[in-house]
């Protein structure tokens, strides 16, 4: 799997400087390579809300974000979407999604199934990757666009089907 | 023990001559004080988001690491984002100070009163989450103090301000959005970065 690699090198490109995460096995690839690069200022999270404070106040700032987050995390973040969208605050968000092809756990599927229908309503514009390779050109896709945009991972890229498999990743 | 200081004047104390400092304050009361005290382009006072506001400072401290930035906030708003006190202490920018006016009261909604008017205590939070200075103030030789703990010491620091519970007249910002954002970011970025604006 080398999406991973292909979108730390566009958000490299694309002048990221400040990456908000809530750890989410999908992307761990990802939060690796962006912990080891001394130009990204890695912050991990409590919630995935506080990456739309961390992802405003960047921007304030002169700084390009990202945010790394499972669809679960969409739930966390609907009222302060108000705030991107009255201010016109750039974000982008790459969500792996839960609840989908293979998911062992019932209790992600009703978030999953809401992910976008719930961003769409505050406003943010949903691309979703289907296949790995899409996932980078749609990032680089989203950056370009200086809106509110999401780029959701779909469950099956990912792959991820079990406790035990994640254990043994 | 009853708070005697008043928050406007705290908050003008604290924004005195405060040259290249960039404020950001939480929703409701700290917002129409930071206003109260002279609106600036380097301010931005939030209208909504509530529990933002200090990972908005932490965003913008680390952006602007040459910069001392400000987080003004309410008690219930810093409530309602507590664990952004938790992430601010592992990320430790050294430029960046969150200071709560507690009144232990949610003011904008009837006064009710906050977990500050209990047990909770602020300030033993920020300490355990790695703030590098955590007090709290309750007399005007304190608020010298923070003035300059905000503008020149090493951080991240944390105050929480015991204050009056009183209603005050509205002082107000301006409320778009764009335009709290835009005019931030020509005053900071002009010289750095014209084409992005």
């Amino acid at each position: 799997m080398k999406w991973p690699e292909d979108v730390h090198r566009g958000l490299s490109a694309a002048g990221v400087r400040v990456v908000g995460y809530v750890p989410d096995a999908g992307h761990k690839r990802l939060i690796e390579l962006c912990q080891a690069d001394r130009k990204m200022r890695s912050v991990v999270l409590t919630t995935e809300e506080e990456g739309i404070g961390l992802a405003a106040g960047a921007w304030l700032g002169g700084r390009k974000s990202v945010l790394l987050m499972q669809s679960s995390g969409v739930g966390n973040i609907v009222n302060v979407l108000g705030m991107v969208q009255v201010c016109r605050f750039p974000l982008v968000m790459i969500i792996t999604m839960r609840g989908e092809q293979g998911e062992f756990n019932p209790w992600q599927v009703p978030m999953g199934l809401a992910t976008p229908q719930v961003l769409e309503a505050m406003g943010v514009s949903v691309r979703r990757a289907s296949d790995a390779a899409e996932v980078a050109p749609l990032v680089a896709e989203a950056f370009k666009g200086e809106t509110a945009a999401a780029v959701l991972i779909a469950q099956k890229v990912i792959g991820i089907k079990s406790f035990q498999e994640q254990r043994a990743q | 023990m009853k708070a005697a200081l008043h928050r406007r004047e705290v908050v003008k104390s604290l924004l005195k001559d405060r040259k290249a400092l960039l404020v950001v304050a939480g929703l409701g009361s700290t917002s129409w004080d930071i206003t109260a005290a002279g609106d600036s382009p380097l301010s931005f006072p939030t209208w909504g988001a509530m529990g933002q506001a200090a990972m908005m400072g932490l965003g913008l401290a680390l952006a602007q690491p040459r910069r001392r930035v400000l987080v003004v906030t309410g008690d219930g708003e810093m409530l309602m984002g507590l664990g952004a006190l938790a992430t601010i202490g592992v990320q430790r920018p050294a430029n960046l100070s969150v200071v709560v006016i507690d009144n232990e009261r949610y003011g904008e909604t009837g006064m009710q009163t906050t977990h500050t008017a209990h047990q909770v205590d602020l300030a033993a939070v920020a300490r355990a989450c790695g703030f590098k200075k955590s007090t709290v103030i309750r007399n005007n030789a304190g608020v010298a103090k923070l003035r300059a703990v905000i503008h020149g010491k090493s951080g991240p620091n944390f105050a929480q301000v015991k204050v009056v519970a009183e209603k005050l007249p509205l002082v107000l910002p301006p409320h778009d959005g764009v335009v709290l954002k835009d005019r931030f970011r020509a005053a900071l970025l002009a010289d750095v970065l014209p084409e992005k604006l």
